[in-house]
């Protein structure tokens, strides 16, 4: 009984040491994990900006104005003006 | 033990205040403390902790974008891009003179008027140096270390389309907020809402908790319009040209599906680069398509038929005595251009006679003239969700004489903006059904109305392909390898004293290809033309012509304009495809789409 006295506090003052630790453990992983979500973040502005700049250089890029006057000047390109509309139309039935 | 307990002294007698003195001392010094701590503790509390978390929390603003315009193929019309903004403290900058000549090379200025940029403004702490500039420009000067040199990441409105769609689009302030257009009409969809969230920062300004508060940023939706602007910039591109050739004041273009309303085109000249914002004024902002209205003049002519038709009060057949070219109502004397005697409807719509469609108006009455033109919804509102819609002005028939019925009945005295004249065309393409006229795409669709009968609708068409056959008076609105349907006006413009101007006209042309089973419908309206003739058929129907031969060609719309899916019935192969595939993202839109083509049906 005696014996019993003493072990319970002994027990008690190494699970709270060690809970102790625990909870060091985990504040620093949360840290860790919170500092990788901002890279995360960040990264994704960062890519978001860049998405945002690729698709407007895309649109400047192929922007009708401009293929149009290179199809014309650079390339010589003209409109077909007299042309004949062939009927492709499958026949219905066979499609299926 | 008892030895040393008899070498005690024994004590002597303590005094009292002894006692009390230490014990007095021990418990002020206890109130102290404890009084400190409750200052502090309680009193100071708030102040104490709010400094305290101004050294390690902070509040981090989450950017939200805006959200982007769209075309119905998913091109982007409006952007947001990420721009970074240079500015300055003066002084500190002038304080080292090789930064100052190095920051003005990068920015492009010259460095002798920089300097004096910034010696004029050295009591200032802060001035902007550049325009916004691209986030890889910034880095470049920033780069240089130059001191008192920051910059502010922002975003800025792009609008790749540039002034083919300007006015359409619209385009927003400095602040971010839609001024004109759609980015004005769409704001509360487009904006989106800035985020926030409260932080632990350690000494080094990492974050290392971020659990505290949090409102999530919310990005504004996109935008998508109805508009194919493959067909915006070639219908811009014609319109333009056309202005130019003639030398007219303005111009407006729409092209629309005349099965589903939407709307694929919509341009107007004078236009502006809402990239430029010195060009962002009056009248190039003025999207005249829809914020102006006109007399419509002889293309009414084709609704008046309708509804004589419709009233069965005229047959196809029906022929119209329009004697030597002239005719007297009252005080008022209507004239033809081209007289022609007896003619039938037909012949009257291809000649565009004046004379004829009064004696039908005449006819008909006021009050039957009047409903036709309601039926076709030229006194209800377009609704498209575009910001200053003009109104059209329907005077009611009680209130017209014998003049008024006449003139109305020949396209005076009453005016629409372009979109009526397109809706009302639209269902004499869709075999009566008018449509609901559309430039958002993310509008739920409304089913059409139906405006007048299949038959008379099938009627009205045959005789505008005598409009633009050889022998009526728009042979250039003709396109190889299609029939076309359409009629010219030639309206006179009231001058500024209320009277007609003979010398200011505004040159229309709307019709619709293919005749047959129409897919497009189009109005062109040059207005003041100076050079190269006036009338409609001369100066729109080329543009219409040339406009709708791309348009037909990009929409691969065949010939006969048979096989188009959205006429089709629902159950049958779709064998080419009308109009392009549907973005991924739009696909749940498109069924919505496809519920309305039933409703549009025209197996009457």
């Amino acid at each position: 009984m005696k014996r019993g006295t003493l072990m319970i506090p002994l027990l008690l003052i190494a699970a709270i040491i060690v809970s102790a630790l625990a909870v060091v453990r985990t504040k620093h992983e949360n840290r860790a994990l919170v500092a990788e979500l901002e890279t995360l973040r960040t990264e994704r502005e960062r890519l978001d900006m860049e998405w945002a700049q690729l698709q407007l250089e895309e649109a400047t890029l192929a922007s009708n104005n401009r293929v149009e006057r290179i199809a014309r000047e650079q390339l010589g390109m003209v409109e077909p003006r007299d042309y004949e509309i062939v009927d492709q139309t499958p026949v219905a039935g066979a499609a299926r | 033990m008892s030895a040393r307990r008899s070498v005690t002294p024994p004590a002597e007698p303590v005094g009292g205040w002894r006692r009390a003195f230490v014990l007095g001392a021990l418990g002020v010094g206890a109130c102290v403390v404890f009084g400190r701590a409750f200052q502090l503790q309680v009193i100071d509390q708030d102040f104490l902790a709010a400094e305290g978390s101004k050294r390690f929390i902070r509040n981090v603003v989450i950017p939200a974008h805006r959200g982007a315009i769209v075309d119905r193929r998913g091109e982007p019309l409006a952007l947001s891009a990420p721009v970074e903004s240079l500015w300055a403290v003066p002084q500190a900058l002038l304080d080292s003179p090789q930064h100052v000549e190095a920051v003005a090379k990068l920015l492009g200025r010259r460095p002798a008027e920089f300097r004096k940029f910034l010696e004029a403004r050295t009591e200032r702490k802060f001035v902007y140096i550049s325009d916004p500039l691209s986030p890889a420009e910034a880095k470049r000067v920033l780069s240089l270390g130059a001191p008192g040199v920051f910059s502010d990441p922002a975003y800025a409105r792009y609008y790749p389309a540039g002034e083919v769609a300007g006015q359409i689009v619209g385009f927003c302030g400095r602040d971010g907020a839609g001024l004109e257009g759609i980015e004005k009409s769409q704001e509360s969809v487009l904006r989106g809402k800035q985020g926030s969230r409260r932080v632990i920062r350690d000494r080094a300004g990492r974050i290392v908790e971020d659990n505290l508060e949090f409102a999530e940023a919310q990005s504004g939706e996109d935008v998508q319009l109805t508009i194919d602007l493959r067909i915006q910039y070639l219908a811009y591109r014609e319109l333009k040209d056309a202005v130019i050739r003639h030398k007219a004041k303005g111009g407006s273009i729409v092209i629309a599906d005349s099965a589903t309303g939407d709307i694929l085109a919509v341009a107007s000249q004078p236009g502006f680069n809402p990239n430029n914002p010195g060009e962002r004024k009056p009248p190039g902002t003025r999207n005249r398509a829809i914020v102006d209205s006109f007399e419509p003049g002889s293309t009414a002519k084709p609704l008046l038929v309708a509804q004589a038709l419709e009233l069965g009060l005229f047959q196809p057949t029906s022929t119209v005595d329009t004697g030597p070219g002239w005719f007297k109502v009252g005080a008022l004397t209507v004239r033809d251009v081209h007289p022609g005697g007896v003619m039938d409807l037909a012949k009257i719509l291809a000649k565009s006679s004046n004379v004829g469609a009064a004696k039908i108006g005449l006819t008909l009455g006021p009050e039957a003239v009047w409903s036709g033109f309601q039926r076709f919804g030229i006194a209800e509102p377009i609704y498209t969700g575009f910001p200053g819609e003009a109104g059209s002005v329907l005077r009611h028939y009680s209130e017209w004489g014998q003049i008024a019925t006449a003139t109305a009945s020949y396209g005076y005295g009453w005016s629409v903006n372009a979109l009526h004249m397109v809706r009302a065309y639209a269902a004499l393409a869709n075999d009566g059904l008018m449509p609901h006229l559309r430039l958002i795409r993310n509008t739920r669709p409304v089913p059409p109305q139906r405006a007048i009968s299949a038959n008379t609708a099938r009627e009205v068409r045959h005789m505008l392909e005598t409009v633009v056959a050889p022998g009526g008076s728009a042979t250039r609105a003709a396109i190889h390898g299609y029939q076309v349907a359409g009629k010219t006006g030639t309206a006179r413009k009231l001058s500024d004293t209320g009277v007609y101007d003979p010398n200011r006209h505004q040159a229309l042309f709307v019709g619709m290809v293919p005749a047959e089973r129409p897919r497009l419908v189009g109005l062109v309206v040059i207005d003041e033309p100076g050079d190269g003739g006036y009338y409609g058929g001369l100066v729109a129907a080329p543009v219409f012509s040339n406009v709708m031969q791309g348009a037909a060609r990009l929409l691969q719309i065949s010939p006969d304009g048979t096989d188009t899916p959205d006429l089709a019935p629902p159950d049958a192969p779709r064998l080419t495809v009308a109009l392009p595939p549907e973005t991924p993202a739009s696909a749940p839109k498109a069924k919505a789409g496809a519920a309305l083509v039933k409703v549009a049906e025209p197996r009457l």
